[in-house]
C-alpha cells in the first residue's frame, strides 16, 4: 500500500467517523410512526445519545430524510421535492413499513414503498417499530455512512 | 408617467408601479416546522395579518373506509387502530361497540370496565401529546419533554394489556382480547402518582407563564353558535361552556356508574381549551381508579393466608428464601401472552358462538371447538350480522367519534363510516386564524389537535 | 323528545314527503323525498321542540350491490343529527339515483356540510346543488373517478409520480 492510499483511507475513516456521529436529520412526519418518532427522540429513548438529536426542519440543513409514516399519492410529490432539495452527502431512512412497502395499506391512495419514488438507505420495519428498533436501524446507518467512500 | 419613488417602487405604494400595496399569498405546508400534521394552509397576508385562509386536506388519505369492506368484520379493527393514532383504543371500542349494536349483543360486565378504563388512559396520553405539542411549538420544547416522559408511563401500562405501544388492535367483536394482567391497579397507582407529577409541573410552567398566556388567551377563540354550527365536540366545545359529553350524554359502557365532572370553560380561545385538556386529564385519572377498585372479577394473586400479593412482592419473597407456603399459591400467567386459558377469556368476552372465537385449548382439544373457530375464520363464514345499519357515538379525545355501520348480512362490513372528531375544527380553522396573526396560526393549530389518520382516514 | 315522536312529527309535518321511517337498533331514521330534503332539515334545525342544531355527520352509502337493492335508487346521502338542547338525535336520509345524483346542499343550514358534502362528492360523486365551493376534499385533483363506490376497484391506483404514472 503506497502513502498517498493510506492517507485517503485514513482521512475517509476520520470522516466518517465524524459524520457518523453529526446527523441532522429531516422528520418528515405524516402518521402513526410520528408518536413513536416523538418517543425516539424524547427522553426515554434519546437518540441524542447517538449523535442524531438535532432536528433540522429545512431540507437544505438536513442530511438524514426520516419518512416517518404512510405516503398518499398525494403527498408523494412533496416527498420527492424535498429529497431534491437535499444537499450531499444525503441519506434517507424508511421508518415504518408504510414507507417500506406501503404496508398493510394496498389500495388506492397509498404508495406501495418509498422505494420507488426516492433511493432509500436503511429500512426500519415494523407497524410502528419499536423505539428499540429504530435505534438499531439508526446504527446501521451510522455503520454505512463510516464505511463508505466520503464524498467532501 | 413619472419615475415611482424608491419608496413606492420597492413597498409597492401609491400608484406606482405596484399599483398600491398587495396581498401576499403565503403557502403553508404540507410539510412545515410548525405542522405536527400533514395539511396546506394557502394564507392571503395582508401585511403579518391573515385576510383570508384556504386549509387543504386529504395527504394522509390511505382508503380507511375502503379497505374495511374488504376483511371480516374483525379485520377492520386494525385499521381503527391508525384512525386516531394517539387514542387507538378508544377507536377499538367504538367500532366495536358499532357492530356489536348490529348483532345485539352485549359484553360483560368485566369488559365493560377494561374498556372504561383502557379509554381513559387512552385519553390522557391524547392530551398530553396535544398539549406537549403546542408547548414545544411555542418554544416550551421543556414541557413537550416532560408530558411525553409522563406518556411513556402510560403507554407501558397500554404494553402491559394490550402487548403493543401504539398500534394495539385490543378490541374484538364482543369483548377484548385478553383480560388485563395482574398487578394493573398497582402500576397504574405508579404511572398516575408520574403523571400527576408531571401535569403539576407542566402547569407550573405553563399556566401562568407570561409568554404561553399571551400567545394563547384571545386567540384562535370561536362563538358558542358557531362552535355547535360547525358541529365542534369534545375539549373545543367544552371550551365554549357548552357541558356537552358523549359519556354524559348517552353513557355507555359503565360511566353512569362513575363519579366525574365535565371540565367546562366560556371563553372559547385556546388558552380555554389548554384548560379544559389539563382538567380532564385528572378526571380521566379518576375514572380509571375507581374503576380499577370496582372492576368485577379479576384474576387476584394470593398468598397462603389469602392475603393478595403482587407479583413483584412475590419475587422479593422467594429471593429472601421465605419460600414456606409459596406452592399453595396458584401461578398466573401473563393474560395477553399465554393465558388465554377458557376462564380468563369467559370473563372479558361474550359467550357467543356466532361472533367470539374459542380458547385455544377448545381449538386444539375438542372437534367442536376447531369447528367454531373455523367457522369464523374461514372465508365467506365469519361473524355475519344481521342487515341493517346502525351509528354508534363515543367521546373521543377529541369529541364525538362515531361510527355508522352497514350490513348486508354477510360476513363483510358493507360500508363503515368514521365520524372523525377532528374534521370539523379543521373545517373551521379558517375562521379561527382569519383576522389574526401568522403566528397565531401555531398555537391554535396545535389546540385543535389535528390528527392526520382520522381527519384524512 | 324520544326518537318515536321526532319521528312522528316529522311525518305528520311532511306527509307523503317522508318516504319511509324506521328504528333499527334504537337509531331513529326518516327517509324523505330529495324535494322535501332542505325543508326538512331547516324545520327540524328551527322548530323549538327539536332543535337539531348539530349536523353531527354527512356521508353516502352505495347501494349497488346490497342484496335486494340492485335495481333501486343507488346512493343514500346519510344526515346524522343532534341536539345539543334537548339531547336527542335523528338520522334523515334520501336516496338517488345514479344519473341523476344531485341533492340540494345544506351549507346554508350547517356551515359544516360545507366540507363534508365536499367529501362526499369526492368518494361518491353525488353532487350537491348550491355547493359554494365543489371541489374534492380528500383526494387530489388529477384523480378520476369516484374511490368509494363499490364498482371502483380498490387497487386502482392514479400516480402522480413514479411508476405508473
Amino acid at each position: 500500500m503506497g502513502v498517498g492510499t493510506f492517507f485517503t483511507s485514513r482521512l475517509d475513516a476520520a470522516i466518517g467517523w465524524a459524520r457518523k456521529y453529526s446527523i441532522f436529520q429531516y422528520p418528515f412526519i405524516t402518521a402513526c410512526c410520528g408518536m413513536e418518532y416523538m418517543a425516539v427522540a424524547c427522553s426515554h429513548y434519546d437518540i441524542d445519545r447517538f449523535g442524531a438529536g438535532l432536528p433540522r426542519f429545512s431540507p437544505r440543513q438536513a442530511d438524514v430524510l426520516f419518512v416517518v409514516g404512510t405516503i398518499s399519492h398525494k403527498m408523494a410529490p412533496v416527498l420527492k421535492r424535498v429529497y431534491d432539495q437535499m444537499t450531499e452527502p444525503k441519506w434517507v431512512v424508511a421508518f415504518g413499513v408504510c414507507t417500506c412497502t406501503g404496508g398493510f395499506y394496498n389500495n388506492y391512495a397509498t404508495v406501495q414503498g418509498i422505494d420507488t419514488i426516492i433511493p432509500v438507505d436503511v429500512y426500519i420495519p415494523g407497524c410502528p417499530p419499536r423505539p428499540e428498533s429504530v435505534i438499531d436501524g439508526l446504527m446501521k446507518l451510522q455503520d454505512r455512512i463510516a464505511a463508505q467512500v466520503q464524498r467532501f | 408617467m413619472a419615475e415611482p419613488t424608491r419608496r413606492e417602487f420597492v413597498l409597492g405604494e401609491g400608484g406606482g408601479t405596484g399599483g398600491g400595496s398587495q396581498n401576499l399569498l403565503v403557502g403553508l405546508g404540507p410539510s412545515h416546522p410548525a405542522m405536527h400534521g400533514i395539511i396546506r394552509i394557502a394564507a392571503e397576508l395582508d401585511g403579518e395579518t391573515i385576510v383570508r385562509a384556504d386549509v387543504e386536506i386529504g395527504y394522509l388519505h390511505r382508503a380507511f373506509e375502503k379497505d374495511c369492506e374488504v376483511g371480516g368484520w374483525n379485520n377492520a379493527i386494525p385499521y381503527t387502530d391508525r384512525l386516531n393514532y394517539v387514542s387507538p383504543l378508544i377507536n377499538n371500542f367504538g367500532y366495536c361497540a358499532a357492530v356489536e349494536k348490529l348483532l345485539g349483543i352485549e359484553v360483560t360486565e368485566r369488559c365493560k370496565y377494561i374498556r372504561v378504563i383502557m379509554s381513559e388512559i387512552s385519553r390522557v396520553c391524547d392530551h398530553l401529546t396535544c398539549i406537549g405539542a403546542t408547548a414545544m411549538e411555542l418554544g416550551a420544547f421543556t414541557a413537550f419533554l416532560y408530558m411525553i416522559k409522563a406518556r411513556e408511563y402510560l403507554w407501558e401500562l397500554v404494553e402491559d394489556v394490550t402487548g403493543a405501544r401504539l398500534t394495539i388492535s385490543y378490541g374484538r367483536v364482543g369483548g377484548v382480547k385478553a383480560d388485563l394482567p395482574d398487578g394493573l391497579a398497582g402500576k397504574a397507582r405508579n404511572a398516575f402518582k408520574e403523571t400527576r407529577e408531571v401535569l403539576d409541573e407542566v402547569h407550573r410552567l405553563l399556566t401562568g407563564n407570561r409568554i404561553f398566556v399571551d400567545r394563547m388567551v384571545g386567540i384562535g377563540a370561536l362563538t358558542r353558535e358557531e362552535t355547535i354550527a360547525y358541529a365542534i365536540t369534545g375539549p373545543m366545545l367544552r371550551a365554549v361552556g357548552v357541558p356537552y359529553d358523549v359519556r354524559r350524554a348517552r353513557p355507555y359502557d359503565v360511566y353512569d356508574r362513575l363519579e366525574w365532572v365535565i371540565p367546562t370553560q366560556q371563553d372559547g380561545d385556546n388558552y380555554a381549551r389548554y384548560l379544559v385538556r389539563i382538567a380532564e386529564m385528572e378526571q380521566s385519572m379518576r375514572i380509571v381508579e375507581q374503576a380499577l377498585a370496582m372492576i368485577p372479577g379479576g384474576p387476584i394473586n394470593v398468598d397462603a393466608e389469602g392475603r393478595p400479593i403482587d407479583p413483584a412482592a412475590y419475587v422479593d419473597r422467594g429471593k429472601q428464601g421465605k419460600t414456606e407456603g409459596l406452592l399453595l399459591v396458584p401461578i398466573t400467567l401473563s393474560p395477553n401472552l399465554e393465558g388465554q386459558a377458557r376462564a380468563e377469556l369467559a370473563r372479558v368476552s361474550v359467550g357467543d358462538k356466532r361472533v367470539v372465537l374459542p380458547p385455544k385449548a377448545n381449538t386444539y382439544g375438542s372437534i367442536e371447538g376447531l369447528m367454531n373457530h373455523f367457522m369464523l375464520i374461514m372465508d365467506g363464514y365469519g361473524i355475519r350480522p344481521p342487515q341493517g345499519e346502525a351509528y354508534v357515538p363515543v367521546e373521543g379525545a377529541n369529541g364525538e367519534l362515531g361510527f355508522y355501520v352497514v350490513s348486508d348480512g354477510s360476513d363483510r362490513p358493507y360500508r363503515v363510516r368514521c365520524r372523525p372528531p377532528c374534521l370539523p375544527p379543521m373545517a373551521a380553522l379558517h375562521r379561527m386564524i382569519e383576522g389574526e396573526m401568522v403566528a397565531d396560526l401555531v398555537p391554535t393549530f396545535g389546540s385543535v389537535n389535528m390528527i392526520g389518520g382520522e381527519l384524512d382516514r | 323528545m324520544d326518537g318515536a315522536a321526532i319521528l312522528e312529527r316529522v311525518r305528520a309535518r311532511f306527509g307523503p314527503g317522508v318516504v319511509d321511517t324506521h328504528d333499527h337498533h334504537g337509531d331513529h331514521t326518516a327517509v324523505v323525498t330529495r324535494d322535501v330534503l332542505l325543508s326538512v332539515l331547516a324545520w327540524c334545525r328551527d322548530e323549538p321542540a327539536l332543535a337539531f342544531d348539530m349536523l353531527t355527520d354527512l356521508t353516502a352509502v352505495d347501494y349497488l350491490q346490497y342484496p335486494g337493492r340492485e335495481d333501486g335508487p343507488r346512493f343514500e346521502v346519510v344526515y346524522q343529527l343532534y341536539s345539543v338542547p334537548h339531547n336527542h338525535r335523528l338520522r334523515v336520509k334520501v336516496r338517488v339515483e345514479e344519473d341523476a345524483a344531485v341533492v340540494p346542499s345544506a351549507v346554508a343550514l350547517w356551515p359544516i356540510a360545507n366540507w363534508l358534502e365536499r367529501e362526499v362528492w369526492d368518494m361518491f360523486g353525488v353532487r350537491f346543488q348550491g355547493h359554494p365551493d365543489p371541489r374534492r376534499l380528500l383526494m387530489y385533483e388529477e384523480f378520476v373517478g369516484h374511490p368509494l363506490r363499490k364498482d371502483y376497484p380498490i387497487d386502482r391506483r392514479q400516480p402522480l409520480i413514479g411508476p405508473g404514472t
